[in-house]
């Protein structure tokens, strides 16, 4: 099927129009009465066929198809995959609306998920396509000789690769259940068949090919409703260039919100509910109980006065939630305190760098902000997902040219997700900030249903200020075409974009990991004689069990997205990024230097974030393990300890120890530099 | 040229070449990202200047670097008569 460039274009080409055709099919539909309800399960059901049909015309047994896609792939199509296989559930639906609630600072997911491509491109892509093996740890295996940097790397291929999928599973349920009503835990499962039927039966061809469907669809319902919403507000469908203008209307609209007498009494109130939390929880253990108390005591008042059952109710349930613990009750309340405090926290200016109350936290902003760009570039071009992408490519230079199209590709989400903030942001504060809370827009209660949007009117003055609004950062991307008051058919196609989103990468981590154990651990260490089609066995079956247990994970709602991929980024950067440019630029490196380095790297990243970001473990019974951050960098940022110390231990442990070997000098220049014929 | 000859002075240029790229990829990403707040006072298409580096400028130089890095690298193979590119 996949021979020539010039017919793959025609097939694509043909592929998009139907596309559109079909998206414009069900707008007719919906025209003439088609339930929304349908107009979901189509677009979600067609998709995945789709992808299967792709999965299934590519399948493949062959072990250079099945890792490498045989190396056919041209760069412009590599370039569409990786952008699919690079944007994530977090990109498409977390991005937009970090933006929305950081303004700036949301700006460091923008600027590191970019200008790492920049590192892969001039640091690794062309040295890894020269070497042209199949895994990032047969990289490591080959440079730094021997098993051990291989297991090293292929733990942490397998750590950062699962952290990043079971959010991407994670994402998958959201949508599932959210656009066709499926419940969340069945929705995962749903997702993952989704999954499967591409990764499984083809391997990194038929990934590749759907990849490049994934593309198509993604970007196209990343963009559309924006610059639907773009014409609305401006009159011009172009919110990349449009946004700067709404950006100095939002400018005044914060000026005039913090000002409204209503906006500082409701965020009085809620500052002062930050306080009891903070009193119940200095109160510790004897509040617990008298909070108890206190709520029986209101609940029998409340039964035998004249008040409807529902308020009796809510209050019981609050007391049912009520910890049995000291230690549960310190970790409920210190929520709930976070919580309010959000609420009552004064108003972030869209456009400032780096806001802050006073010159230290406006420092601490900037810290962080640099830090976490720096974590998010470096963690691209180390997590293996995305630089295996470029063993796919016939040569070098088609791999150069590669990491071209990548980017270019990508740019077309991220220069308008910023956008999207803007012009969501611009709604919200001048069409539902000031309503009444009787006559809200439509969208407020159909994402109110499910959880993402809520209301809670403080000072019981019937209208919404802003402080009142609880939005999640997720529903910013989903609900746009609904603020904008587009048809259904455009909220089916946004869901249809972020399945694409998270299944495509879902899909490249999972072959990453299966690829990992079956070909580095299993035939290059266990079973070195193995046939290729037990190989190829034995990656399918651990590509099902690694699925499975992702979407166990997922099922169980651990973090925020965004969270968990960040973490995976700090993960894989500290593991990787060290021991991979060391070895391609610096001969010095060796053995000894490049495992320590991964090890120590990986290992203070972790602790870093576990003890920042977690104070309890439940689950594993541990408890008031959390720290204070060093230099008050977040959990996200953790990798910055982990890359240096990890550049630090390989440098200073190789020159403690022997150089390395005549033949890794020779593999290293034979990495570095083309092959010239003698003339 | 011997083979040899050649191959040290294609890394020295390939040295150069991406020292020179990151240079500007650190300018325009932390340095400008650090004096942000300060930059901000003026302002570009209508945006402040700091958010449009971070929103826009930088992507756009980002994909300016890796375009260059590889026109450069690819011709320098030709130069040098690399064979290399249809294995």
């Amino acid at each position: 099927m996949i021979d020539s460039t010039a017919q793959m274009r025609r097939y694509y080409a043909f592929y998009s129009l139907s596309f559109l055709a079909f998206v414009i099919a069900l707008g007719v539909l919906e025209y003439y009465g088609m339930p929304p309800r349908w107009i979901g399960y189509s677009f979600l059901f067609l998709t995945i066929v789709l992808y299967a049909t792709i999965g299934v015309m590519a399948r493949t047994s062959n072990v250079a198809e099945y890792y490498v896609a045989g190396r056919k792939i041209p760069s412009v199509f590599n370039g569409m995959a990786t952008g699919a296989d690079w944007m994530s559930a977090a990109s498409f639906m977390g991005l937009a609306g970090t933006l929305y609630h950081t303004g700036y600072q949301g700006l460091a997911y923008v600027m590191g998920w970019t200008g790492g491509f920049v590192l892969v491109a001039l640091l690794l892509a062309p040295y890894l396509r020269r070497f042209g093996q199949y895994t990032i740890p047969d990289f490591l295996a080959t440079r730094y000789g021997g098993n051990a940097a291989r297991l090293v790397g292929v733990f942490a291929t397998v750590l950062a690769s699962f952290v990043y999928v079971v959010a991407q599973i994670y994402g998958v349920g959201l949508i599932t259940s959210r656009f066709v009503g499926l419940q969340f835990e069945i929705g995962v499962f749903v997702g993952l068949a989704g999954i499967l039927v591409c990764s499984f039966l083809g391997g990194m061809r038929a990934v590749t090919w759907t990849q490049v469907a994934q593309y198509l669809v993604l970007t196209v319902a990343y963009v559309v409703p924006v610059a639907m919403l773009s014409f609305k507000v401006t009159g011009v469908p172009v919110p990349q260039v449009m946004y700067g203008r709404v950006m100095q209307k939002i400018e005044l609209l914060e000026h005039k919100i913090s000002n409204d007498p209503a906006e500082i009494a409701a965020r009085l109130l809620y500052q002062q509910r930050a306080d009891t939390y903070s009193a119940k929880i200095a109160g510790l253990p004897e509040s617990l109980g008298e909070e108890r108390r206190w709520l029986s005591v209101q609940i029998e008042k409340l039964k035998n006065s004249n008040v409807p059952m529902r308020d009796v109710f809510a209050l019981e349930r609050q007391r049912r939630e009520l910890p049995k613990t000291a230690e549960g009750a310190r970790d409920y309340w210190d929520a709930l305190m976070q919580q309010a405090t959000q609420h009552g926290a004064a108003l972030t200016p869209h456009a400032e760098p780096f806001p802050g109350k006073d010159d230290a936290s406006r420092q601490t902003a900037r810290l962080n902000f640099i830090t976490l760009v720096f974590c998010l570039m470096v963690g691209t071009a180390a997590l293996p997902h995305v630089l295996m992408r470029y063993y796919t490519t016939p040569s070098v230079r088609e791999a150069r040219n590669s990491v071209f199209w990548s980017l270019l590709f990508i740019l077309a989400l991220y220069l308008t997700a910023p956008a999207y903030a803007v012009f969501a942001k611009y709604e919200i504060f001048s069409n539902l900030v000031g309503a009444t809370i009787d006559q809200l827009p439509s969208w407020v209660g159909a994402w109110g249903k499910v959880g993402m949007v809520s209301i809670e009117d403080i000072n019981l003055d019937g209208i919404v200020q802003l402080a009142e609004l609880s939005l999640n950062p997720d529903v910013i991307v989903l609900a746009t075409p609904e603020i904008a008051g587009l048809p259904y058919v455009i909220s089916g196609l946004v869901a249809a974009g972020a399945l694409a989103a998270a299944l495509s990468t879902a899909d490249g981590l999972l072959l990453t990991i299966a690829s990992a154990l079956s070909h580095d651990v299993y035939y290059k260490i266990f079973r070195p004689n193995a046939t290729t089609q037990w190989r190829l066995v034995v990656s399918k079956t651990l590509l099902l069990v690694v699925a499975v247990l992702a979407a166990l994970f997922a099922s169980q709602k651990p973090a925020t997205i965004l969270y968990m991929v960040s973490w995976a980024f700090s993960l894989a950067g500290a593991a990787f990024f060290p021991a991979l440019v060391l070895g391609i630029f610096w001969k010095r490196a060796n053995k000894a230097g490049a495992i320590s380095g991964m090890v120590v790297g990986l290992l203070i990243t972790a602790y870093y974030m576990v003890r920042v970001q977690f104070d309890a473990i439940p689950w594993l019974g541990i408890h008031g393990i959390g720290m204070e951050p060093w230099l008050g960098i977040q959990s996200t940022s953790s990798g910055v300890w982990g890359v240096g110390v990890g550049f630090l231990t390989i440098i200073v442990v190789s020159l403690l120890t022997d150089s390395p070997s005549r033949d890794t000098l020779d593999f290293v220049e034979s990495v570095r530099s083309p092959e010239f014929p003698v003339s | 040229m011997t083979p040899l000859q050649k191959q040290r002075e294609y890394w020295q240029r390939t040295r150069r070449m991406t020292v020179f790229l990151l240079v500007i990829w650190f300018v325009v990403t932390f340095v400008v990202s650090f004096y942000a707040r300060d930059l901000s006072r003026f302002s570009i298409f209508g945006f402040p200047f700091g958010f449009y580096v971070g929103a826009q400028g930088a992507l756009i130089i980002y994909v300016l670097i890796i375009w260059y890095y590889a026109r450069y690298m690819n011709a320098l193979d030709k130069k040098y008569g690399a064979r290399e590119g249809e294995d």
